[in-house]
């Protein structure tokens, strides 16, 4: 099988936000390859042991998203594709285009990606990847079956479960409870790190150079602070009492 | 300058979601001229919404009703949607960010060559250009996006733009779209659909949500905050932690991964507060914490805090919610 994964390079979930002059500061954060892309890149990795083939991890971004490619050949993936011309990075409507330029001239069974990116949160990329494809796509999986080229998934819809049937080329997205990602071993770090990246150029990837992000960003800012509030003192009934009583006329929230 | 605005409505269970009237109050007021319309996509029974959908500023009500949509198939929602914003020339086009707005919006987005905008909290008219406010790492920031283009899709977050008064007697011309679906055109079908959300109260729109973290200690530990929801009318949610721990279902996680939530009053027991769990709620408008840990974390985003065990305070609670609001 051919198996791809399309993936992001983030911040770390524990890292705090500072905006100066207008953007998000990246100075001294902790980068981590995008948590929902770690259950793609298990994901993947299941699927070649059980059914043979290769795992390639593909990403858009610039030169330190390298570290979450690294991170995902660690794990087992074999092949990496680094796309890090500065003039290709943007918008989702930008990288999918960028992507499926990538995807036009090679041979697929499935591609995975997290279901989104928990810096942007946007979820859009993966899902216009396959319509810019022609494939199908199931998002927000939490079981993937593939016998052949008939694939069920279990879809995560806000909450409720959807078995959905499919066949394969198909692109899925990924949701957490999925699998359990492994942690990559000390040999394969080790491997990983002498793994030659694969760094195609706008040119080799045949991009229209007139294509431009179509959604931009014009201010980023922080949400008013919060300051801590009232600790209510007494018994557990006079507490209780009186947080009633403050939702009720301070706060009017019920 | 005018723009022709069309909200999808979003169903969920045969009902409409307050999100589709959210989106339809913004949408009058961008429309600058221009004109509101609805779109409803469903299996049957469409007729029964199109008088809310009026009453909240729709001025055409476009149906496509076809059994090809009783659930959502990506490829069917795609090819009706398609063809009604072609019908309606629509400018910008709101969907729920729900399971299914967020995902049909950048399918159709990438159809059209479009731009779109995800999650948004907030929409402006600034000079002309439609300015769209939406969080970023799960709302530890914001930003104010432009998108270009005279076709823009934007999904909307439920419980934050304004919803308007509804016009009472207001009614909209329905007009019915057809489109041919057959089945060998749709690329995946549904065999079956688990319904596994409980209680009934949806958490991504719920006004209250009394969520709980690994303080509760067992799958058990939940039951006295289902009570409290149930007096409540809330939805309970989890933290990483309490679903880590196999104490409940992935779904009803909040935080940065899983849902990001805003609900007028957000009750967290036996939360300590981490940081990714804080992105995912902190902008709720009144928080109360319980928690035994004076120390906690989420002490420092809570209005009102309990230092306590919440297996005292929270049947507590409930009792004497029960009577203040009998």
């Amino acid at each position: 099988m051919n198996i791809f994964v399309a993936l992001k390079q983030t911040f770390d979930t524990e890292e705090k936000i500072v905006v100066e002059n207008g953007s998000v500061k990246e100075d001294g954060v902790r980068f981590v390859l995008n948590p929902y892309d770690e259950y793609a890149v298990e994901e993947a990795i299941k699927l070649r042991d059980e059914l043979g083939g290769q795992v390639t991890v593909v990403t858009v971004g610039p030169e330190r998203a390298q570290e979450a490619l690294r991170t995902a050949l660690a794990m087992g993936a074999d092949e990496a594709v680094h796309i890090t011309d500065e003039a290709l990075l943007g918008d989702e409507y930008k990288v999918s285009n960028v992507l499926a330029s990538y995807f036009k001239d090679k041979e697929f069974d499935i591609i995975l990606t997290g279901n989104q990116a928990v810096d942007s949160g946007s979820g859009q990329t993966a899902v216009r990847l396959a319509e810019l494809l022609n494939i199908a796509h199931i998002s927000t999986i939490t079981k993937l079956e593939i016998n052949g080229t008939d694939v069920v998934a279990h879809r995560d819809a806000e909450g409720d479960l959807e078995v959905v049937g499919a066949k394969l080329p198909l692109l899925v997205t990924c949701q957490q409870g999925l699998n359990d990602p492994r942690y990559p071993s000390l040999i394969g770090i080790r491997k990983a790190n002498k793994k030659p990246l694969e760094t195609p150029s706008a040119g080799d990837l045949g991009v229209d150079a007139s294509l431009a992000s179509k959604a931009s960003v014009k201010e980023t800012f922080l949400p008013a602070a919060k300051s801590a509030g009232r600790i209510l003192e007494g018994d557990n009934g006079q507490r209780v009492t009186e947080l009633v009583n403050l939702l009720k006329n301070e706060a009017k929230v019920l | 300058m005018s723009r022709n605005v069309l909200v999808l409505a979003d169903l969920r269970n045969g009902g409409l979601r307050n999100v589709t009237f959210e989106a339809l109050s913004a949408a009058k007021k961008l429309a600058e001229g221009g004109s509101v319309y609805a779109a409803i996509l469903t299996g049957s029974g469409a007729a029964a919404h199109a008088d809310a959908l009026a009453q909240y500023g729709a001025q055409k009500v476009f149906v496509v009703e076809n059994a090809a949509l009783e659930n959502y198939v990506p490829d069917a929602y795609a090819k009706a949607l398609e063809a009604v914003i072609n019908e309606s020339k629509a400018n910008v086009v709101f969907l729920a960010h729900s399971a299914i707005g967020r995902d049909l919006a950048p399918k159709l987005a990438a159809r059209f060559g479009a731009g779109a905008v995800s999650d948004i909290i907030g929409v402006e008219v600034d000079g002309g250009n439609l300015t769209f406010t939406r969080p970023i790492y799960a709302g530890k920031a914001f930003t104010k996006n432009v998108v270009e283009g005279d076709l823009v899709f934007a999904t909307v977050r439920p419980n934050n733009l304004e919803k308007s008064e509804p016009e009472a007697g207001k009614t909209a011309e329905v007009v019915n779209v057809s489109v041919e679906l057959p089945a060998d055109s749709l690329r995946t079908f549904i065999k079956e659909v688990v319904k596994k959300s409980t209680g009934g109260v949806d958490l991504s729109e719920a006004k209250i949500i009394v969520s709980g973290g690994r303080g509760v200690k067992s799958a058990d530990g939940f039951k006295p905050l289902q009570e409290l929801a149930d007096v409540l009318g809330a939805a309970v949610g989890a933290s990483r932690g309490a679903c880590d721990a196999d104490y409940c279902d992935y779904a009803l996680q909040i935080g940065q991964t899983g849902k990001v939530v805003t609900p007028d009053l957000y009750i967290a027991c036996g939360i300590s507060g981490a940081i990714q769990h804080l992105a995912g709620m902190s902008n709720s408008k009144v928080i109360v914490a319980i928690n035994k840990d004076p120390e906690a974390p989420i002490f420092k985003v809570a209005d009102y805090g309990i230092v306590g065990d919440l297996f005292d305070i929270v049947p507590l609670l409930t009792e004497e919610l029960k009577k203040a609001l009998a």
